[in-house]
């Protein structure tokens, strides 16, 4: 029998995988992104094991708009990618310092 | 060891290796194509859990547009993958110590929460199917907040389409508007000449 714990443990290890991810890969904007939404994704298995387990739809609710967050998410991300490799031929966050920060 | 728990094992663990993979893969389309395996185990993982509504919107909405959206940006974008990786090992130690201490204070805290021994599903779970509840719950409770979701998702598709729209200088193209609101003095010069043998001379040449 498959507990909640069981899924809670797959959430909080995928969360900690995109977390890594982030960490490794700070110059790559791509791959950044999707750390991102394996982090949102680890959010979701959450949300949906306690849906599950304690009988509830309201949390299965919510994954839908943070799924619909997230889409939106992505697409003003590649959006704003594609801009700025149009502009400045590179995606590597340490070469974006136009702003001076 | 039912077949739930088979089934649980092998699509939990093909999901962590693929999310493994999205972050160390090298070459950036190998990382959108794991990342779309580790959608589809999650989706896998969520019919489990009787979700089937949400499996099948993560996988045709977001596996069918976010992630080939993710890909062709990938595919279009002509990335130097070496440099970006500078510094990636460098950094590794610090990151799986991060990385672990998460992992374990997020289990620790959500597994052994009060809610903990409450295992079989409540009432409300079963009785009807899993997408009927859902619409019944999304049309009349959420109904603001699913049209919210939609002005989100609007003003998402507006912002992409003007972030990415440019007029290019070195293209040419016709402005219908132009063309049709045109005078007759910006086509047309008249030119007054002399009608002797020198203009015939000129217009023929």
């Amino acid at each position: 029998m498959v507990s909640l714990s069981w899924y809670l443990g797959v959430g909080a290890l995928l969360f900690a995988i995109g977390v890594v991810g982030i960490f490794l890969n700070r110059r790559n904007l791509i791959v950044l992104l999707m750390a991102i939404e394996l982090m949102l994704l680890a959010v979701n298995m959450n949300f949906v094991a306690f849906s599950h387990y304690l009988g509830d739809y309201h949390g299965q609710v919510f994954v839908f708009f943070i799924l619909t967050v997230a889409a939106a998410e992505a697409a003003i991300g590649l959006a704003i990618l594609v801009t700025l490799f149009r502009n400045l031929e590179t995606i590597n966050v340490d070469e974006l310092d136009r702003l001076k920060g | 060891m039912d077949v739930t728990t088979i089934l649980f094992l092998v699509f939990a663990g093909m999901l962590l290796t693929a999310a493994s993979g999205v972050i160390t893969a090298r070459n950036p389309v190998h990382a959108v194509l794991l990342l779309v395996l580790a959608f589809f185990s999650a989706a896998c993982l969520w019919v489990l859990l009787r979700a089937e509504f949400l499996a099948i919107v993560l996988v045709l909405v977001y596996v069918g547009a976010v992630m080939v959206l993710f890909l062709f940006v990938v595919m279009m974008l002509d990335i130097n993958v070496d440099r970006l990786r500078e510094g990636f090992w460098r950094h590794l130690p610090l990151a799986a110590f991060v990385g672990a201490a998460i992992a374990l204070q997020l289990w620790l805290v959500l597994s052994h929460g009060a809610w903990q021994g409450k295992r079989a599903p409540g009432p409300g779970i079963g009785q009807a199917s899993n997408t009927e509840a859902l619409g019944r719950l999304m049309f009349t409770e959420y109904l603001y907040p699913v049209q919210l979701a939609g002005l989100v998702l609007l003003v998402g598709m507006i912002a992409a389409v003007v972030l990415t729209l440019r007029r290019r200088k070195d293209s040419k193209y016709q402005r219908p508007g132009e063309q049709v609101r045109v005078r007759r003095g910006e086509r047309v010069r008249l030119v007054a000449m002399a009608a002797d043998g020198e203009a015939k001379q000129d217009a023929r040449r």
